[in-house]
């Protein structure tokens, strides 16, 4: 009686420490990262509606720049409902092989006031996260502007959406198979950029050169100004994905600003040697490519690894968008490839070498003694590669059957925003 | 009557007009047009790529003078459009058969 009274009450005892360890655990919402948070997600929407918008629609001709915007607009409208419908539910939550997660958050069902990601609303990670979706499809268009129809491009966004991004944001963020290798994106190396670069390249090739393919910047006031945009959002794209308010935030805003700084400085001065002129949009041109890199590493890397990566991603995607691209011909209009998918290559490689554990215990790279991890990083950039080419080339044969990818030449020649939607950008001459 | 058409690099405009309203021209009109000569056209860069834009920027200015103006007014272009660089210019001078002037009907040199 006695020894079943003590068993009693050692259980009880154990009942009670395994609620209070529970408790302790249990995560609590944080208005600071709360707030931050909101703001981040609303940063990242700047940087696709209007920033990239306007950034793109500079630098396509006058008759295009229309068609150009309502690119990127479209993308971000469509992948907002997808993100909400079944997006964010197969990117985030479950895990079905490694590969794909489930579809029981479908339409956000069971995501209530109460469900917390760390120490934020759910409903706001799911917020956060659905504007790096849309800014990735928007990134693409890039590649295909001044010729593609656009119903080709709704399609393209709805099934490249389905089928290569969300796949691949859960491999690398929502507990997939390069998430449990140890692969490290910070904010969307490879899971944006990278991925947005393949897709790019693949497109420019199916769908061939435009009649007149020159880069002639019709406004490029408009660059500047989606550039700034873009720079000023991305804060939200690197400092949030700490997705706290905290110093890994704090590290990842002044990595992205240095590296962003230095690579724009670095493509200028690598084009005046070259061409003879320091130019607005080689500094515009720069300064993406330096965002770009330091994605993948603004969370792992101190100062220094973000100083070289800054300086080297104003030197390499100049010469892939100079040099490369006019020797292998393809028409990657706006450089998708040789500025995303480059930089993007770089920073997630670059990770692995710089990614400095005292700035961030998640990430040890090479020159702090663990050399698998440029390896991971190297294999999470080729599995991304190679799947991102053959599933957007799939994509983009059933959408040349279905609608046909490419306008005709008359409708090219005459502009797509006359052609496509019956409107005219400037009504003065 | 003459009718003198002078093509000019645009930001020598204001001395050019300048100049025709000192030798005393009734009035002028210009156009913003766009052209090439010997200078043909300019390098721009974009990306690393360079690229010649045939077409140049120039404005047209257009003057109908009496028969006795035309040395001055001429004298005068080619004065105040000057730099000695390729690229200045031309002057092109055409008879006029009538001038007449809306408001009051005066026709021929009256109405210049």
């Amino acid at each position: 009686m006695f020894k079943r009274g003590i068993l009693s009450l050692l259980a009880l005892l154990l009942t009670f420490g395994e609620s209070l360890a529970e408790e302790a655990q249990t995560p609590k919402l944080n208005s600071g990262d709360t707030a931050w948070m909101l703001v981040s997600t609303a940063l990242v929407v700047l940087m696709t509606i209007p920033g990239l918008a306007l950034f793109y629609g500079g630098l396509s001709k006058k008759k295009d720049v229309l068609n150009t915007i309502v690119m990127s607009f479209i993308a971000y409208a469509i992948v907002s409902f997808l993100w909400v419908l079944y997006g964010y539910s197969l990117a985030f939550n479950g895990d079905i092989g490694g590969v794909i997660g489930s579809l029981s958050k479908f339409l956000l069902h069971g995501v209530t006031m109460e469900s917390l990601n760390g120490t934020i609303p759910e409903y706001l990670f799911v917020g956060f996260q659905l504007t790096f979706a849309a800014i990735t499809v928007a990134l693409i268009s890039g590649s295909y502007i001044e010729r593609m129809k656009f119903s080709a491009w709704v399609l393209f966004t709805i099934l490249w959406f389905s089928f290569v991004y969300v796949p691949v944001a859960h491999w690398v963020w929502g507990g997939g198979f390069l998430a449990k290798l140890s692969a490290l994106d910070f904010a969307g190396g490879t899971v944006v950029h990278i991925n947005a670069g393949i897709a790019g390249l693949v497109g420019a090739l199916f769908l061939g050169k435009r009649k007149d393919p020159i880069l002639k910047p019709h406004n490029l006031t408009l660059v500047a100004i989606g550039t700034g945009l873009l720079w000023f959002g991305w804060f939200g794209f690197n400092a949030g994905s700490a997705v706290a308010s905290n110093a890994l935030a704090a590290i990842a805003l002044l990595n992205t600003n240095t590296a962003t700084a230095l690579a724009a400085i670095t493509w200028m001065l690598t084009e005046k040697i070259f061409t003879r002129k320091a130019t607005l949009l080689g500094f515009c041109s720069g300064a993406v490519a330096g965002l770009v890199a330091i994605t993948p590493a603004a969370g792992f890397v101190n100062l220094l690894g973000a100083i070289i990566i800054g300086i080297l991603a104003g030197f390499l995607p100049y010469f892939a968008v100079a040099k490369i691209k006019p020797a292998l011909g393809y028409d990657d209009a706006l450089d998708v490839f040789g500025i995303h998918g480059i930089a993007g290559i770089l920073g997630a490689l670059l990770t692995g070498l710089l990614a400095d554990p005292s700035v961030n215990s998640a990430g040890k790279g090479l020159l702090y003694g663990n050399p698998s991890q440029l390896w991971i990083q190297a294999l999470s950039v080729f599995v991304v590669l190679i799947y991102d080419l053959i599933a957007t080339g799939i994509i983009l044969l059933v959408i040349k059957v279905i609608t046909g990818l490419r306008v005709s030449e008359e409708e090219e020649l005459s502009g797509l925003d006359l052609s496509q939607h019956g409107e005219r950008a400037y009504e003065f001459e | 009557m003459k009718k003198i058409t002078a093509i000019i690099k645009p930001f020598k405009l204001d001395d050019v007009k300048e100049a025709l309203v000192k030798v005393g021209i009734g009035g002028m009109t210009i156009t913003e047009v766009k052209g090439f000569g010997e200078q043909r056209g300019q390098l721009e860069v974009y990306r690393g790529q360079e690229l010649k834009v045939d077409f140049l920027p120039k404005i047209k200015i257009e003057v109908v003078v009496r028969d006795d103006q035309v040395e001055q007014v001429v004298s005068a272009i080619l004065e105040s459009a000057y730099t000695g660089k390729i690229g200045d210019g031309k002057i092109f001078i055409s008879p006029v058969e009538e001038v007449i002037r809306i408001r009051t009907k005066e026709k021929g040199e009256k109405a210049v």
